[in-house]
């Protein structure tokens, strides 16, 4: 089974034909997702490397039968971009966009908020089922089909886990992220309890970081509902208060989003902290070892 | 991007948020005609980019001229310590005088991004004049509250509950409402991150005014707000960080001696915290983002280098959109034409990591190759030690 995406997931791309779009189309198609639509306000009728173009989302959802959008579209055009794609009803929808404004984003959240779509991101590498359906922009190689569900606030330090869950021949069943943006579409919990009810995921690795409270929400519904075991790790352990650490949401303001706090209640909630962010992969071995006895 | 209180109080005026009249001052002789202009009693306010100056004797109220220039005297070209500068301080290089006014009562208001909720929240006290989070962790129940629908923008209904729940009066209620619709238009529509208005007074006349402004905006929105971007002091920045922001970079000085480059902003992090649990201290946050190119690189390679306290560099780059021998030529350039001074450790794993390799070990630069975040780490703490 895994999450979110399968070999049967049908993807138009949104900006198809900026430089970052045309790349990652390319890349995922060759990793064997169904690239089936792409959209350019303008591109209508013509292709991308015999991908259809069309004007709108609307259209490309009529055509094509796409079920999942993946977003490319600079800064300013970004929010529009999802909800064009919520309003014609696509079941997920993943925005890649760095730098999307957060006022843009409160006004996307209250329109998501009863709708059938979910949104994932902005400002995250994608989401990858290993040798069914990349969408996004990690790098390929690094994964390998398995039961371990990954889920991250951070784009390389994801990377960082699933490599070393991949060296230590633990592959993944879906790795999510969910973006380093103060909002953000699907959060840790949605995404913790995709994985508790998935078949085909054992175990998940968090990856949070410093700022917003979403971690300590996490390990409070850890606590209370997932019992498949997770392993945590906090970036931002040693950044001062009242520095953005690059990623808009990544600031400890008033007290609050510190790593102490965050660590604090993910051991409360018994998940396994990582000692540093080179062991996450030998942490999750090291707990389901523990299980099997 | 954070604004000075006076440019804050002029954004504000325009909205129509009561604000008292003041003036901008960079001179002694610029401060001592405004306080003529503006007649006494008047306040003279020194302006940086941080709260607590009240009680760091930033803000002097005169009677007179002379006092007026005696206090600008005292002010500009000073150091300022607040909780909210850090130990260093900031340098005084401008002033705001503004008219005095009799206060009657001081409240707290302060809108923020709510992350929670994915909305503006409204947030509102009778406990004026002091940290907000010290009230919020003692007697939270003093905190009025007020999420903002995007949609509608705020409520009438709801400012008036806010200004009912502080104890106005009848009279002061349809000002304070005017006043807080204003406030969130404002906000709504520059792209703000943060108003803080600490103290709002009520003066003695029954007026509802700001008699502070701390106004922070989302640096995503900018590219909206000309104007606004215009507000930028660079002489509130580290110059390094504000080098770093030209060539798209993001970077954050810190006190360490390893300069660390990274790609994406949870793994500089992780970093960092890589470098503290080898025994080490980081000098920066420095992360080149995923598009980045040879020039961008070469950019940051000089900016790590123009930090005196860096005794050696720690690249790590895991290579998604950013390719490794891209990343690789960015630095064997930069250290040709910059000229390497400390030792180079280099850790990279992703997309055209073997080709990335080859160029460094072709390449006549010294580098010391890790083979993972934790290893590239002790190897650049240990560079750094000896050097």
């Amino acid at each position: 089974m895994s999450v979110l995406v399968d070999r049967t997931t049908r993807v138009l791309t949104q900006g198809i034909t900026g430089a970052t779009g045309q790349l990652h189309t390319r890349l995922c198609r060759e990793y064997g997702s169904q690239m089936v639509a792409g959209v350019t306000p303008g591109r209508g009728r013509t292709d991308f490397e015999g991908i259809p173009i069309f004007d709108t989302v609307a259209a490309a959802v009529r055509e094509t039968g796409a079920n999942a959008s993946v977003i490319y579209v600079p800064p300013a055009g970004a929010a529009d971009g999802i909800l064009e794609a919520t309003e014609a009803g696509i079941p997920l929808v993943i925005c890649i966009t760095e730098g999307v404004p957060v006022l843009d984003m409160v006004r996307v959240k209250r329109v998501l908020d009863g709708s059938a779509t979910r949104l994932i991101g902005p400002n995250c590498p994608g989401v990858i089922t290993p040798g069914q359906c990349k969408i996004g922009i990690m790098p390929a190689y690094i994964h390998t089909p398995g039961r371990i569900g990954v889920v991250s606030r951070s784009g390389t330090l994801t990377y960082e886990a699933v490599y070393q869950l991949t060296q230590l021949g633990l592959g993944q069943s879906t790795c999510i992220g969910i973006g380093g943006d103060p909002i953000i579409g699907t959060g840790f919990i949605d995404a913790l309890r995709l994985f508790q009810n998935d078949p085909d995921t054992d175990a998940v690795i968090m990856i949070g970081e410093i700022g917003g409270t979403a971690e300590e929400e996490a390990a409070a519904f850890v606590r209370r509902e997932m019992t498949k075991p997770v392993v945590g790790f906090i970036a931002g352990q040693t950044a001062p208060p009242g520095k953005r650490m690059g990623h808009a949401g990544a600031i400890i303001a008033g007290g609050k989003g510190t790593a102490r706090e965050k660590i604090a209640a993910m051991e409360a909630a018994g998940i396994r902290l990582a000692p540093g962010p080179a062991e996450l992969g030998a942490t999750m071995k090291t707990v389901l070892q523990e299980r099997k006895r | 991007m954070n604004i000075h209180e006076h440019q804050g109080k002029e954004l504000l005026r325009r909205y129509g948020v009561a604000v008292l009249r003041g003036v901008p001052c960079f001179t002694v002789d610029e401060a001592a005609a405004a306080a003529e202009t503006l007649g006494f009693p008047c306040v003279v306010k020194a302006q940086i980019h941080a709260g607590g100056r009240g009680k760091a004797g930033g803000v002097k109220v005169v009677k007179t001229a002379a006092e007026a220039r005696t206090a600008a005297q005292g002010l500009l070209g000073k150091t300022l310590v607040t909780p909210q500068t850090g130990p260093q301080g900031r340098q005084v290089r401008r002033l705001f005088v503004e008219e005095g006014c009799r206060i009657a009562r001081e409240l707290y208001l302060g809108l923020v991004v709510d992350r929670a909720v994915g909305r503006v929240t409204v947030m509102a006290s009778t406990e004026g004049g002091v940290e907000i989070e010290e009230v919020a962790a003692k007697t939270p129940e003093r905190i009025l509250r007020e999420t903002i629908d995007p949609a509608i923008g705020l409520g009438a209904y709801q400012a008036r509950r806010i200004a009912f729940g502080l104890g106005l009066t009848k009279e002061q209620v349809g000002k304070a409402v005017q006043f807080l619709t204003a406030l969130s238009k404002c906000f709504l529509e520059c792209d703000c991150s943060l108003v803080e208005i600490n103290p709002l007074v009520i003066t003695e006349a029954g007026d509802v005014v700001a008699l502070d402004a701390k106004i922070g905006f989302d640096d995503n929105g900018l590219f909206r707000h000309p104007e606004l971007r215009e507000l930028r002091d660079p002489t509130e920045e580290d110059p390094r960080e504000t080098e770093a922001a030209k060539h798209d970079l993001s970077y954050i000085a810190l006190d360490g001696n390893i300069g660390c480059m990274v790609n994406g902003a949870g793994l500089a992090m992780a970093t960092m915290d890589s470098v503290k649990m080898a025994g080490g201290t980081p000098a920066n946050f420095l992360d080149v983002g995923g598009g980045a190119n040879t020039e961008k690189v070469k950019a940051a390679f000089r900016i790590l280098l123009s930090d005196a306290a860096v005794k050696a560099i720690f690249i790590n780059i895991f290579g998604g959109i950013l390719r490794c021998d891209v990343l690789a030529e960015g630095v064997v350039q930069a250290a040709k034409e910059v000229g390497l001074t400390v030792p180079l450790v280099v850790r990279m794993e992703g997309t055209n990591v073997e080709r990335g390799k080859q160029i460094l070990a072709e390449s006549d630069i010294d580098v010391i190759s890790a083979k993972d975040m934790r290893d590239g780490a002790e190897k650049a703490v240990a560079a750094a030690r000896r050097a």
